[in-house]
């Protein structure tokens, strides 16, 4: 971040004396701030004005008539649905991301061993899933999880295996939103941890060579050190789009059975568009937020220091 | 054909590591194992989609063997192609992905040179904030921008839900942000020296932009181009909340609601559909990975 803050301009065109100069330097913010006009426009206007809307309409009734203060949570906190969307919101963004995370590094890894010169072809089909707009994607694995026509409950009946409910069943359900959520969100993970191999240097792991340090002490004493930095803002990212996720869940199971599998945004939709209860929806999104805070805060945390380290 | 390659490239590779020990061979091999069990795992719902799209509905329900087709038939493509509903939401998602990719370079790419090159009351704030709107995410922005509609319907009579171009005005909320944001590292690492040596010959800012940062910069441009293409082309929550009608819907949503009718799927038109709203961000990426995956890890690396 500090290396935006900018120019010394002046030096440039310090020709013309301190007072055209200034004028100059004024002349040149506002240029500047008319350049940025359309982006401000954007945030204030699109993003930072609902966001503090849906607070406003948190505290609204059904008909948006009468002021309830916070009624809404009240009322929430009195329902076990939400609790239920609580539980299940935190289960699957925790347990999305920790596989998401560890996949990727697995797989980095396998990718990084081979030789240079067919990584790029593997990392190419690997990113595969991240590359289909998810709704798509999630539509192939609905028709993979079909309750009749399953192809994965054929292969299961070849090993005699019964045939699994993948969305009829809660666990099974949860399982499977989850299982679609690492494969599309894997291939993120793998890009940036790769990314961060290539830049260990090679001579760290020759010394640890020489020291005698086996595979597993290489990885826990040299690559995850010199790691941490991408690991952890790779995760935070990761929690927050994960916890945020609408496309998945609403396609695979549209938050069923029986709500098991409902997260906060698809809830939300549940509520605030398709019943119609608009301040209901808006406090039951507005629960992203701590979430996305905290994750917030500590990325900004980790850029700022880079930024003042280069 | 991935027991092949695999073989090929160890066969290179052996004469340049003669005295390789043992391990490391062993290591290589597990290493492709592994790949390809991932690789599997990766790529079975496309393929999946793929084999599904070239049977006949009879084929289907006959619940012969999933993955092979017997009597492969490209019925499902010359539908969907022949369909006027499909070719519409084709249109529609076209439409809205190339006017949101235009406008949100045109902000971004101004904003970005504005809070990289030239200071101004708040532009460091600004930048903060740029990242900080990145950050939040669509599902709790899209309840009270319908509220919003809703709201300017009322006062102003302009019918905003329900209209494919409404989308147009809401994707930048998603892609304005992160494209200004690697756009800023990009301008950023160009050396100053480059910008100052132009203004002194005299070029104004316009100038300094168009022929020095843009040109400089394109790596970094075509990525944010490719980010903002691929996020428009994928959006469903937005077209799902705002649009109903069946002219109106872009292809995510389109065939998730159209393609489903009532109990009845349709899984051969579904996967078919799929298959075809995957291909642009598919064909873009095959030919463009390089800045693909360049502005996939600057999002969080730059800065």
């Amino acid at each position: 971040m500090a290396d935006i803050a900018v120019p010394r301009a002046g030096t440039a065109v310090g020709a013309g004396g301190r007072a055209s100069l200034h004028r100059l330097m004024q002349r040149k913010s506002t240029i500047a701030f008319l350049m940025a006009l359309p982006l401000i426009l954007v945030i204030s206007l699109l993003v930072a004005y609902p966001a503090f809307y849906s607070i406003y309409l948190a505290t609204l009734n059904k008909s948006m008539e009468r002021f309830v203060g916070l009624g809404n949570f009240s009322f929430l906190f009195g329902r076990e649905t939400f609790w239920l969307v609580v539980k299940q919101s935190c289960i699957f963004a925790i347990t999305a991301v920790i596989f998401k995370a560890l996949i990727g590094f697995v797989v980095a890894h396998f990718v990084h061993n081979i030789p240079a010169k067919g990584q790029r072809k593997w990392r190419g089909m690997l990113l595969v899933p991240w590359v289909i707009p998810p709704a798509m994607s999630t539509l192939a694995w609905l028709w993979l999880f079909d309750p009749s026509y399953s192809a994965f409950n054929w292969i299961l009946a070849i090993f005699g295996i019964d045939p699994v409910p993948w969305t009829g069943n809660a666990h099974w359900a949860r399982f499977a939103v989850i299982l679609v959520n690492i494969w599309v969100g894997a291939p993120f993970f793998m890009i940036m941890y790769l990314a961060a191999l290539k830049s260990v240097p090679e001579q760290l792991y020759e010394a640890a060579a020489i020291d005698g340090a086996t595979w597993w002490q290489r990885i826990w004493y040299v690559t995850l050190p010199m790691m941490r930095n991408i690991i952890a803002i790779t995760a935070l990212f990761s929690l927050i789009v994960t916890f945020a996720n609408f496309d998945i869940v609403r396609v695979l199971t549209a938050g069923g059975p029986l709500d098991y599998t409902h997260i906060f945004a698809t809830w939300a939709f549940r509520v605030g568009i398709e019943s119609g209860d608009i301040p209901l929806g808006a406090s039951v999104s507005l629960f992203m937020v701590p979430i996305l805070a905290v994750a917030a805060w500590f990325i900004l945390r980790d850029i700022n220091q880079r930024g003042n380290e280069a | 054909m991935t027991a092949l390659t695999a073989s090929g490239a160890e066969a290179a590779r052996r004469p340049q590591y003669g005295s390789i020990s043992k391990s490391r061979r062993w290591a290589l091999r597990w290493s492709y194992f592994f790949l390809v069990l991932f690789a599997i795992f990766f790529l079975t719902p496309p393929i999946y989609m793929f084999i599904t799209s070239l049977k006949s509905s009879a084929e289907i329900s006959a619940a012969t063997n999933p993955w092979w087709v017997y009597s492969p038939t490209l019925d499902n493509y010359i539908e969907l192609l022949t369909q006027n509903q499909y070719l519409i939401f084709f249109r529609n998602s076209a439409i809205v992905s190339v006017c949101v990719v235009a406008v949100t370079m045109v902000i971004s790419v101004l904003a970005a040179f504005a809070l990289a090159r030239m200071k101004f009351w708040g532009s460091a704030t600004l930048a903060t904030g740029v990242f900080l709107t990145y950050l939040i995410p669509d599902t709790l922005l899209f309840i009270p921008l319908f509220k919003t509609f809703a709201f300017i319907r009322e006062t102003l009579g302009i019918e905003l839900i329900n209209r494919w171009w409404t989308l147009i005005i809401l994707y930048p909320t998603l892609t304005v942000p992160f494209c200004t944001w690697i756009m800023i590292g990009y301008f950023a690492s160009i050396p100053k020296e480059l910008d100052e040596a132009a203004l002194i010959d005299g070029a104004s800012w316009t100038q300094t932009l168009t022929k020095i940062f843009i040109p400089v910069a394109l790596p970094g441009i075509i990525a944010a181009t490719i980010f903002a293409f691929t996020v428009s082309w994928a959006q469903f929550l937005y077209p799902l909340a705002f649009t109903t009608s069946t002219d109106q819907l872009v292809l995510p949503v389109g065939i998730v609601t159209t393609l489903i009718k009532g109990d009845v799927f349709n899984w051969g038109q579904i996967m078919t559909g799929a298959l075809l709203g995957a291909a642009p961000p598919l064909i873009i990426y095959a030919f463009l990975m390089d800045y693909y995956i360049a502005g996939l890890t600057a999002g969080a690396t730059k800065g």
